[in-house]
């Protein structure tokens, strides 16, 4: 196990400290190493993805399981690796940023870890069923997913129940302890923007993951009891299983992202050694992003065939979410600008996420213009455009936080040296995978397709080499991870000479236990 | 030292693409296409691009002037300004702006796509598990449009053609200059109907219809693919549309009615087993082959066996077995072929179960028999 | 600590309040649709039409018959085509026979198309309103009585109606909604 290692008292031996542990230390240790496990087993779906897509034909997989590689990825990195690796850089450093001495519900905490390793291995075990896993896209739109679903759907139902109670009972978490446990003299407009963004998420997920519980109850008793919420021989309309997955889906999207926002905010400043530019503003673009990602569900539907009126509400609503997101694209811009920079692989992964990801909110201003995602929508364009927005945005993220806080987990400096290579072979990799999806896309590949015709075969043989040299390039952080454990060069409470928070006041490693007292807030 | 190496690997890498791309042909860009519609689509998608890359430009020089000149290691100190109302309220303003600016031609775009004026020939197009049909309204017309590619291509044991995938044995004809309307439905999952030559992209739903025009201006041969995970040969459900003047399309109606009559009389007359067998396999390939497989062992268990199977090879299963495939059975991909397949077609691949991968019963099912179990009016 | 409850408390409801919302957004769904036409999905209750005829105007009215996953029946619209003035009545036919050899139940589900027309398009009388109880081979003829609303917008020149017979024999008799 990881970071929380040689602490001078209070955790417990042997395996029982991490099966009953209320520390939000250990819990968001094992949140990370959780998600970090679910990260490599999506990855692995997602070579063998890139392994079929090769060259056109079909070589290594057969559709029915390609279809399954594809669905189990998307599933696997947005509900296994993704959410979880936020709630574990939450559980971490949240406490300490407002100086609370741990979560505000610790047995609550424990149990919300521990449901996850249950759903992911019901999920898994899919793979092994018969008729096989999951097949029908990680949007599962009925009837493909009802009617017509392998029997297996059923244990994909439970999973995402538990996985559902799982971020609904973190966040609600979350929110206790950042509006009740902060430090005495920490306003809300005191506290890090991470604090800020998490919050934010937080309600979001209160609000939608209901309702994606809900939807998937109503698939249930569909396949099951008789119902027909979604079968229009009943009835029903499949149409309505897309708003109701959408109503969720959306608002899901800036749930992988607004804490990303916050991490690139908190590194940025330190790096630049310049505080924060426009706080406020920033704070104000979070929530409106926030609102506003219940109003855009439809523009995932484009082509279903919704009135001309429904088309441009949802067009204009889309299009509106580009301005507070570009906001803080200029706040990090400008906080760089006249600051004092060193690029140590934190800022590197924090530099890299905002040029990426604002070319994924570029491509996905284009999709929002409704007469042209007649010709996007379900292509290749639609892939690169959503991947630029989660391995560059999300994931770049999290990996940032990792360099970032990693001193202070550990008590040890990580390898400088192989952070940046990870950085530099991840960003290539990334990029060759990904980049060429817009060609391919915009070319007239359609997406989930396990072969292709013969003009697309160059863009994704780049595709597939970019996506093996990424992958693998991961391993790399693996290393580095494992290497800053077990020793390295002591690390300072202040690890970096930029860095500004509370969480900076506590020694590296920080102590079993921080805060009993509450700390003073400037 | 260390990005030195990383850096030139890149140009490795560059390097590399560049002489590939040299000699492939790198489809970049969106068809511009033949259609009106699908011309304002294409410009509007540019015009997007480039304000895109025009912002990117401007933020990002700002950024990258910044992290050369104001890098601690030449010796840039930080200022401590942290606000600014006034740039604050400019760059909130500006996208706004930009954004009405691409709002107004992007309305323009799609109020034309959703023109309901009427139209000149009606298509209603059917998605089906993995196929698509074209029904002609008012001209008493329908077929079905399969994937025509060897299966051998797709499993590598010969070259690929330059149409592979996107090639079917019967395409859907429509006269140019004329505006076409299509109905758009589906029998069993959630298909899409995608043509990006006429930027058509409409979703297939069962139960419901979807409409969408387009009016062609140009001869040709126009090629897309279904557009939404239709289960497990989403991927092999290509389009294939043919642009016929107006003289030609009149011609090929009356042929197509013609060849359809000619299948229909085929019934009456007597058929061999051996020419059952040769038809027979034909039309297994095109219809069953994707699920059963071409050796008939299917794929368990969501797929059956035929080969050596009770119901394709025991006598007292043989009505059984023809009621399911003119039946189907409902809630999989075994559809009602009764309504897909002539009687001719039905006999033949029925005869052809029964015969084939040493099943040998030496049943022969008369076309006659069929045509007897569907109508009995 | 007891704010700590008093929040958990409120942050539970409001989850639960969500879960029920998913569910009431299946009724709202509806409505919105009867509201909009979204979909092409029509209201399956009679509506009497008012009288007023505009001849000014000539709608074509296309008619669809599909079954859906091939079901064996066999389902044909008489009247492929009509012209009718908004606020007319018209009626069109439909031939339906069951092809097997056991009694099926099957529900006529419409759709109409542009989206648009569908909340003008009135039926007073429709074989879609009931299900329709097949014997073998048993052949039967139905029919639809609509007119189109006099309200219905300029722009529309043809509308489609499409049925689609759902084999709902292996159904329960209670539907969800």
């Amino acid at each position: 196990m990881t970071s929380a290692v040689d602490h001078h008292h209070g955790p417990a031996t042997g395996m029982t400290r991490w099966l009953f542990t209320t520390n939000h230390k250990d819990i968001g240790s094992m949140y990370l190493i959780f998600s970090l496990l679910m990260f490599f087993i999506g990855g692995s779906m997602a070579l063998i993805i890139r392994m079929e897509l090769v060259e056109p034909g079909l070589q290594v997989v057969q559709p029915e399981f390609f279809n399954q590689m594809t669905t189990m990825h998307g599933l696997i990195m947005v509900f296994g690796a993704v959410m979880p690796a936020f709630v574990g850089l939450a559980n971490w450093m949240v406490p300490l940023m407002i100086g609370a001495p741990d979560m505000a519900l610790p047995r609550l905490n424990n149990f919300s870890f521990w449901l996850l390793p249950f759903a992911f291995f019901m999920l898994l075990s899919t793979l092994v069923m018969d008729g096989g896993a999951p097949d029908f896209g990680w949007t599962f739109y009925a009837p493909l997913s009802t009617t017509y679903a392998p029997p297996s759907v059923t244990f994909f139902i439970f999973a995402i129940h538990l996985a559902g109670v799982s971020s609904i009972l973190g966040a609600i978490n979350v929110i206790v302890t950042i509006m009740n446990m902060r430090a005495p003299s920490m306003s809300y407009m005191k506290m890090p923007l991470f604090v800020w963004t998490w919050l934010i998420t937080a309600f979001l997920l209160v609000a939608v993951m209901p309702v994606l519980a809900g939807t998937v109850t109503m698939m249930l008793t569909d396949i099951h009891f008789g119902t027909s919420f979604f079968d229009a021989g009943g009835g029903g309309d499949p149409v309505l299983f897309q708003h109701l997955f959408w109503f969720f889906g959306h608002p899901e999207v800036y749930i992988m992202i607004l804490p990303a926002f916050g991490i690139i905010s908190q590194i940025v400043p330190t790096f630049s050694r310049k505080p924060l530019f426009g706080y406020a503003s920033m704070v104000y673009a979070t929530s409106s992003i926030a609102l506003l990602s219940f109003t855009v569900w439809a523009h995932h539907m484009f082509t279903v065939g919704i009135p001309l009126v429904g088309e441009l509400f949802f067009m204009y609503a889309t299009m509106l979410i580009s301005v507070p997101t570009g906001v803080k694209v200029f706040n990090w811009v400008a906080t760089m600008f006249r600051g004092s920079m060193t690029f140590e692989t934190p800022m590197l992964f924090a530099i890299a996420f905002i040029v990426l990801f604002t070319i994924g909110g570029f491509s996905g201003l284009m999709l929002a213009i409704s007469p042209a995602d007649f010709q996007y929508h379900d292509t290749y364009f639609v892939v690169a455009h959503f991947h630029y927005v989660l391995v560059p945005g999300a994931v770049f993220s999290i990996m940032a936080a990792a360099y970032y806080w990693m001193p202070k987990w550990t008590g040890n400096m990580y390898d400088e040296y192989l952070g940046k290579c990870h950085f530099w072979c991840s960003f290539v990799g990334l990029n060759l995978t990904f980049f060429p999806m817009h060609f391919v896309g915009l070319a007239g590949m359609p997406r989930r397709i396990p072969d292709y015709s013969i003009q697309f075969a160059d863009f994704n043989l780049v595709s597939s080499l970019g996506g093996f040299l990424f992958g693998f390039s991961q391993l790399i952080f693996v290393l580095v991870v494992v290497k800053c454990v077990k020793g390295g060069k002591k690390a300072e409470a202040v690890v970096w000479e930029g860095a500004e928070g509370l969480e900076w006041q506590v020694p590296s490693p920080a102590p079993y236990h921080t805060f009993e007292t509450p700390p003073e807030v400037k | 030292m260390k990005e030195r190496s990383c850096s030139s690997a890149v140009l490795i890498i560059l390097a590399a693409l560049w002489s590939v791309s040299a000699q492939a042909d790198w489809a970049l860009n969106m068809t511009e296409g033949v259609t009106e519609v699908s011309r304002s689509i294409y410009s509007l998608h540019m015009q997007i691009f480039w304000i895109c890359v025009v912002i990117a430009i401007a933020v990002f020089s700002v950024m990258f002037w910044s992290i050369i000149h104001h890098r601690k290691s030449v010796g840039a100190k930080a200022e401590q300004f942290h606000e600014n109302t006034t740039v604050e309220l400019i760059w909130t303003i500006v996208p706004v702006l930009i954004l009405v600016a691409m709002a107004v031609p992007a309305t323009t775009t799609l109020i034309e796509m959703y023109d309901t004026s009427d139209s000149d020939v009606d298509i209603q197009v059917t998605g089906y598990q993995w196929k698509w049909q074209y029904q002609y309204l008012g001209e008493d017309l329908s077929f079905f449009s399969n994937l025509s590619t060897n299966p051998d291509e797709i499993n590598n044991k010969v070259e690929k053609n330059k149409n592979y995938l996107l090639e079917v044995d019967e395409p859907l004809v429509v006269p140019i200059g004329k505006k076409i309307r299509f109905l758009v439905t589906s029998n069993d999952v959630i298909h899409s109907w995608w043509v990006p030559a006429f930027a058509v992209k409409r979703d297939a739903i069962p139960g419901f219809i979807n409409e969408s025009w387009t009016r062609i201006d140009e001869v040709g041969t126009y090629r897309g693919q279904c557009a939404e995970l239709c289960g497990k040969d989403h991927g092999f459900m290509p389009i294939v549309v043919q642009a016929v003047t107006d003289e030609d399309y009149a011609l090929w109606l009356t042929e197509k009615k013609a060849s359809i009559a000619a299948e229909v009389a085929a019934a009456a007359r007597v058929w061999s087993l051996e020419e059952l067998m040769v038809r027979g396999e034909q039309v297994y390939q095109k219809n069953c082959a994707a699920c059963h497989q071409v050796g008939g062992q299917g794929i368990s268990p969501m797929f059956p066996a035929l080969k050596a199977s009770a119901i394709a090879t025991q006598a007292e299963q043989r009505d059984a077995h023809i009621k399911i495939v003119l039946e189907g059975r409902a809630g999989t991909a075994m559809q009602a072929y009764g309504a897909q397949l002539s009687a001719v077609e039905l006999a033949a691949v029925i005869t052809y179960e029964r015969n084939a991968w040493g099943n040998d019963t030496g049943d022969i099912i008369t076309p006659q028999s069929i045509q007897s179990m569907l109508k009995s009016k | 600590m007891k704010s700590n409850r008093k929040l958990i408390l409120q942050l539970c409801g409001a989850t639960l309040g969500m879960f029920l919302f998913g569910f009431a957004l299946v009724p709202l769904y509806d409505v919105f649709c009867d509201i909009t036409g979204l979909n092409g999905k029509l209201e399956l209750v009679a509506k009497k039409s008012t009288g007023v005829i505009d001849t000014s105007r000539a709608i074509k009215v296309q008619f669809i018959a599909n079954t859906n996953e091939s079901m064996p029946w066999d389902f044909v619209a008489k009247d492929v085509e009509m012209t009718v003035h908004p606020g007319e009545n018209a009626r069109a036919d439909f031939f339906v026979q069951n092809l097997t050899n056991e009694q099926m139940v099957g529900q006529a589900i419409v759709s109409v198309s542009p989206s648009i027309g569908a909340k003008y398009f009135h039926k007073t009388q429709c074989f879609c309103f009931d299900r329709q109880v097949l014997n073998a081979k048993q052949a039967q003829d139905v029919s639809v009585l609509f007119s189109l609303d006099t309200d219905l917008p300029e722009s529309v020149k043809k509308i489609t109606l499409s049925y689609t017979f759902f084999d709902i024999t292996d159904l329960q008799p209670v539907a969800a909604n």
